[in-house]
């Protein structure tokens, strides 16, 4: 029996960090699966290089910091971190893509912090907007889907040359995301019925059977992840709502006012990485308020921000400035969106008494 | 009756099924009983006996204190072998002073009280006859129940509510007391309410105890004014006192006040049924429930048990342990406090013992707080623990303070639900100890500065007297020169002389 040191509870709902990571990466698997099956051996490749990244960044990030190593590598922040990077990265990227971004990830975007939990803003993402801006030619050099069993597919060897060797993809392959395609076409001057001439049939969005990134080409595969991690409870339904609600909204009033020049609410939800960003990115506990109401002004904020990017700036993309912007935000909401207190008024001031008869 | 909703709280496997639904078996006394002096909050009690003494069963062994203590009453015959400090039923494990009582063969009962009839009762009766029987809180509290009969001279009060929630898991001392003493609870509520002047009585019982429901309905419904049944929502903490009012009642009490300040008082079920006993038989409090489960207890149970009888001998009345618990508890898993070992005695306010099993106490060490606001969704307080908790980390109690760390009922729920095992509640009860410290420092450091003004303007009066008294002595003086001389007196008061007079004593220097 052990000395009586603690206090209660001496019961406990049995979660743990370890089992909800592991639950967001089995919410991962049929998304990243696909990916990695369209995108054949480049992809898989580029997907292995970068996990193991983030794992060997956390590890001397943990060494550095004096901490346990394997305890705080089973936290699986860091895997998932590098997990949810590959999975925005083009599929065809080269290793150093990975690598440099799992680096960025782990070690500026979380290990600068103090490590798990002390971060402001989400690895990820830190990381793939460093990458964008740094890196803007392979970061958007997007491929058409060659799935692997395809004759057209890279061989084992030759996916070799592609990820690790330099080899440039065969230009054939190489094309644009739906988004950028979009993009170009109406900053072209063409109208969205003209410019939807150059992306694919919304149903081809939601399967992902189209050029993107490696794993968020699905989105119909990352919102039934999503699913599963709100009906197990990993996250709560909050900020996926809010975020999803938002950019659906907004996009339908501008397609409303004007259809010509905004595309429809469904084209902004299954494009790009959407899905993957309200219910694996904008969910991340670290980076998001912390209280219900916080929840949903930081999925609406993250969403309103993603539309003005996207529809007014120059990157089609506008998620990564999304999210990061409101994950600075993070700390300001927190405070304003405290919940009362029992006993007192909004204000914190206890309710005056004499309520009974 | 129209019920309002309870902020976060928690739904829980309620583990209550090994001991529910079984008659409460009756533990005869042990060849020893060790009875603290102190069973209550409050001051503890003083010894009326000295080794040597033998008692009958009832029999006074120690009174109370003071406004705040209760006495304590033999739970069987037998003579008293020692008052002396032994390890108290507390987690610190620390002696207290306690009354060793060796019982004897036979059932020699000390003659009862005289029943005290409500309807008929002199204002204040009713209070002083729980008070003598030694009555305090049973759901768990050991507040000295007489004190809570008395709020009705200092608020004003219109409803007693009956606290059957029993909303931790495992226990299922009151479930089973109602379902088979239902009419001694219900008439002790009543007598309550006449104690405290109310007209309205509810029972608050959780959905998940209906046949508890069903005996006190019955039981009610045999009286032509009696008290309203209530099911509850199953949601813990439903049994926490603000937070049963706030569900029965819609009345939100102020932070920092006590319910009655809404008009409210609430007591447990067992405490009614020992009322009722002290009250209508003149019998005192000597002997309580226990819920006695857990996964290493070979046959949980629900045992009335005398009052000192040692944890081991109740374990063992249940059929003993099957294996080395990893914590073995006095009270519900979410609000209980671990036992440094099997031989304390029982208490008034136990109203569990729980062995339980590592694989049900689910300890882990912590892991860093990811900010996942699980703590914040069930608070059901609506306190930010994740916050409270870094402030308090930092010792920034002023922080938590803010942020309403006394408001913390410490009901556990927080801590149940973090994934990173952080034991939030014991950081919660940390800084309520020290700021309630340092309320006593700044009061403290308040009287100090009161008194180092006092002081300070008392030399300052005294050094003006001073002052004073040499001004008149010069004026004297001066009169006394001018009638010398013939001339006419200074006028007297007048500010502008003042200053030249003054001057002038100064430099007589004296
Ligand atoms: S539940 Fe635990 S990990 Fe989550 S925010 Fe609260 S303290 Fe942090
Ligand atoms: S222990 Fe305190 S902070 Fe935690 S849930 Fe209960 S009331 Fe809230």
């Amino acid at each position: 029996m052990r000395t009586p040191t603690r206090s209660a509870p001496f019961t406990h709902a049995g979660t743990s960090l370890g089992r909800i990571m592991g639950q967001v990466m089995v919410a991962l698997v049929p998304a990243t699966a696909f990916g990695l099956l369209q995108f054949g051996w480049p992809a898989v490749f580029l997907f292995a290089t970068t996990v193991a990244a983030a794992a060997a960044f956390d590890a001397l990030g943990l060494y550095l910091a004096g901490r346990p190593v394997a305890d705080g590598l089973a936290d699986g922040t860091a895997v998932l971190a590098g997990w949810i990077l590959a999975l925005t990265l083009p599929p065809w990227a080269p290793w150093w893509i990975g690598v440099t971004g799992a680096g960025i990830a782990v070690l500026v975007g979380k290990h600068v912090y103090g490590g798990t939990g002390q971060n402001i803003f989400n690895p990820a993402m830190v990381a793939r907007v460093a990458l964008l801006v740094s890196f803007p030619v392979p970061m958007t050099t997007y491929i058409a889907p060659v799935p692997l069993w395809e004759a057209a597919a890279p061989g084992f060897v030759e996916a070799l040359a592609i990820t690790f060797g330099g080899a440039q993809p065969v230009d054939a392959l190489t094309v644009a995301s739906p988004l950028d395609a979009l993009s170009t076409a109406l900053h072209g001057g063409a109208a969205v019925p003209q410019a939807r001439d150059a992306v694919p049939a919304l149903k081809a969005l939601l399967t992902g059977t189209v050029p993107g990134s490696l794993g968020e080409t699905s989105a119909g595969l990352v919102l039934a992840g999503g699913l599963f991690m709100l009906a197990v409870r990993t996250i709560s339904w909050p900020i996926p709502v809010a975020f999803l609600g938002t950019l659906f909204g907004l996009a339908e009033v501008f397609h409303q006012i004007d259809p010509m020049h905004y595309p429809t609410g469904l084209f902004h939800l299954s494009a790009g990485s959407v899905m993957l960003a309200a219910f694996f990115v904008a969910t991340d506990p670290v980076t998001s308020p912390v209280s219900r109401t916080g929840h949903l002004i930081f999925g609406a904020g993250a969403a309103a921000i993603t539309f003005l990017i996207r529809t007014w700036a120059g990157y089609p993309e506008g998620l990564g400035f999304g999210i990061l912007l409101m994950n600075a935000a993070t700390p300001l909401i927190d405070r304003w969106a405290r919940p009362r207190i029992m006993g007192r008024d909004r204000n914190g001031r206890p309710l005056a008494g004499g309520g009974g008869p | 009756m129209k019920l309002f909703s309870l902020r976060g709280g928690l739904s829980l496997a309620g583990h209550k099924g090994g001991t529910a639904g079984r008659p409460i078996r009756v533990m005869p006394a042990p060849p020893v009983l060790h009875l603290p002096l102190r069973q209550h909050a409050g001051d503890p009690a003083k010894p009326v006996v000295a080794e040597g003494d033998t008692v009958r069963r009832g029999e006074r062994l120690a009174e109370s204190a003071g406004p705040l203590s209760a006495p304590l009453h033999a739970p069987a015959a037998g003579r008293v072998t020692a008052v002396r400090p032994e390890t108290a039923p507390h987690p610190s494990g620390l002696p207290a002073e306690t009354v060793v009582l060796e019982t004897a063969a036979g059932d020699d009962e000390a003659p009862l009280a005289p029943p005290v009839e409500p309807e008929a009762a002199a204002p204040g009766e009713i209070a002083a006859r729980v008070g003598d029987a030694g009555i305090v809180g049973l759901g768990g509290g050991a507040f000295p129940a007489a004190v809570k009969l008395d709020l009705g001279h200092h608020y004003a009060l219109d409803t007693l509510v009956i606290n059957g929630a029993e909303c931790e898991p495992y226990l299922t001392a009151d479930d089973q007391l109602m379902r088979e003493k239902a009419p001694a609870v219900v008439d002790g509520a009543r007598v309550m309410a006449a104690a405290l002047g109310v007209g309205r009585v509810v029972v608050g019982i959780e959905a998940n105890k209906p046949r508890a429901l069903e005996a006190m309905r019955t039981a009610a419904g045999r009286l032509p004014d009696g008290p309203a049944v209530v099911a509850l929502p199953v949601r813990y903490p439903m049994g926490s006192e603000r937070h049963l009012v706030q569900v029965l009642t819609g009345r939100e009490t102020p932070s920092g006040r006590l319910t009655a300040e809404v008009g409210v008082v609430v007591h447990n079920a067992g405490t009614a049924r020992a009322v009722h006993d002290a009250v209508r038989q003149g019998r005192p409090l000597t002997h309580r429930v226990v819920t006695v489960s857990g996964g290493a207890v070979r046959r949980p149970a629900n045992v009335m048990v005398p009052l000192g009888t040692r944890v081991r001998d109740l374990v063992a009345f249940c059929g003993g342990l099957r294996a080395d618990p990893a914590r073995l508890l006095a009270g519900g898993p979410f609000t209980g406090n671990p036992l440094p070992g099997l031989d304390v005695p029982v208490v008034k306010g136990f109203n569990g013992i729980l062995a339980l099993t590592a694989d049900e106490a689910r300890e882990r060490p912590a892991q860093p707080c990811i900010r996942c606001g699980a703590c914040v969704e069930v608070c059901p307080c609506g306190l930010v623990p994740v916050e409270m908790m870094a402030h308090i980390r930092k010792e920034e109690l002023d922080d938590a303070d803010t942020l309403g760390v006394r408001d913390c009922v410490r009901c556990g729920s927080c801590a149940y639900a973090c994934p990173s095992h952080i034991p939030l509640v014991q950081y919660f009860a940390y800084a309520q100890g020290r700021l309630r410290g340092l309320d006593v420092e700044r009061r403290n450091q308040d009287l100090q500065r009161v008194a180092a003004r006092e002081r300070q303007e008392r030399m300052a009066r005294l050094e003006r007297e001073r002052q004073e008294k040499k001004a008149r002595q010069a004026r004297r003086r001066q009169q006394q020169d001018a009638e010398q001389q013939g001339g006419e007196a200074p006028r007297k008061a007048d500010p502008a002389a003042a200053g030249p007079v003054a001057d002038q004593g100064s430099r007589t220097g004296s």
